[in-house]
């Protein structure tokens, strides 16, 4: 790994990291959602430091060059997230169609009471 | 008529056909009639309002599935032993309500299913959406062993038992047809068809219409059927 690639690695994953916790600081990112993020940040920063590591997982993954591993990861990574966010929003959609069908039923019932305090007034 | 027996009608944008729906519901049953507003932009509402009769209003639009959904839960709260559903364009003609009602307050049927495809009466229906219920009905016969000659129709009554197994978060709100009959055969739930006449919509509007909505909803069906037999069998 050049100087230069081990500069860029370390100012991106310091940057992914500040971002991050700026973000969850400011209530804008739940840390429910920021760990996964948060990892990318330590990914980044693991070939600059062991860069052994990066050839030897290169060579069990069959790839040819290093660079080829960290796309295969990135990606792979960014499928997780995505994968956690589609999972998050079903649970959410589910709670959505919850929410909306109570505050029907409320309301059908507060409208109920109230014609019904109004015939007894 | 069982004195706890209602009919929910889920309305979007109906403001045309709803109160002669309601009209013709009350001519040939004393069962409540609920509307269940899914959103709508226009006066559904408000002519709903001014027949007397109840109408749970959706805050925003969110589907028919969850409609009827919205409907199964106001009547098993509300302590309500059967439950008749069907459409607020007036393609179903109320007459068959009391033989609905009848099937399953005889105990002959947990579930009773008017279709159109039994009996004499023909009912025009688009080459695709006929493939698709063709489809549908061989995959419920492979995978119950029953026939169900129109597993999309939403003419149906059901008992408690049903009623309460449909306010589940399991119930599949998205497209609920054919899946829905494959789900309650595992229960052990006893479904029947009656012969019923369906009018075609008014204005000339169906839930799945062209190639893409089509393909979409087989898709759908599909995975949900696959889901369903995925699981494990249980009794009611």
């Amino acid at each position: 790994m050049t100087t230069h690639q081990e500069i860029f690695a370390v100012i991106m994953s310091v940057t992914i990291f500040v971002v991050i916790i700026t973000l969850v600081r400011n209530r804008k990112l739940k840390e429910e959602f920021s760990w996964l993020w948060l990892l990318i940040g330590v990914a980044v920063i693991i070939p600059v430091f062991w860069y052994d590591f990066l050839v030897k997982l290169t060579s069990w993954i069959g790839a040819v060059e290093a660079t080829t591993t960290l796309f295969i990861f990135s990606i792979l990574f960014l499928f997780f997230i995505a994968l956690h966010s589609a999972i998050k929003v079903s649970q959410m959609s589910i709670q959505l169609k919850n929410l909306a069908q109570q505050i029907s039923l409320l309301e059908a019932e507060k409208d109920r009471i109230s014609k019904h305090i109004e015939e007894h007034t | 008529m069982n004195a706890r027996a209602c009919i929910i009608v889920p309305a979007f944008n109906e403001e045309k056909q709803i109160a002669a729906v309601i009209e013709s519901i009350r001519l040939h049953s004393r069962a409540g009639i609920i509307v269940i507003d899914d959103g709508s932009r226009d006066r559904t509402v408000e002519v709903v309002k001014e027949t007397g009769t109840l109408v749970i209003r959706h805050p925003f639009n969110i589907g028919y599935g969850v409609a009827v959904q919205t409907g199964y839960k106001y009547a098993f709260e509300k302590g309500y032993d059967f439950l008749l559903q069907m459409d607020a364009d007036g393609q179903h003609l109320p007459q068959y309500i009391p033989d609905l009602f009848a099937m399953v307050e005889s105990k002959k049927c947990d579930i009773a299913i008017g279709s159109r495809f039994l009996g004499s009466s023909y009912f025009p229906v688009g080459l695709l959406k006929l493939m698709g219920i063709r489809l549908f009905r061989i995959i419920i016969k492979v995978t119950t062993g029953q026939t169900i000659t129109d597993p999309t129709s939403g003419y149906r009554c059901m008992n408690r038992k049903v009623l309460e197994k449909f306010t589940e978060d399991s119930f599949p709100v998205d497209y609920p047809d054919a899946n829905i009959m494959i789900f309650l055969h595992r229960m052990g739930f006893r479904i029947a068809e009656l012969p019923v006449t369906m009018a075609p919509n008014p204005e000339g509007r169906y839930m799945h219409q062209g190639l893409l909505k089509i393909s979409y909803y087989v898709f759908k069906m599909f995975l949900s059927i696959l889901v369903i037999l995925l699981r494990k069998k249980e009794n009611q």
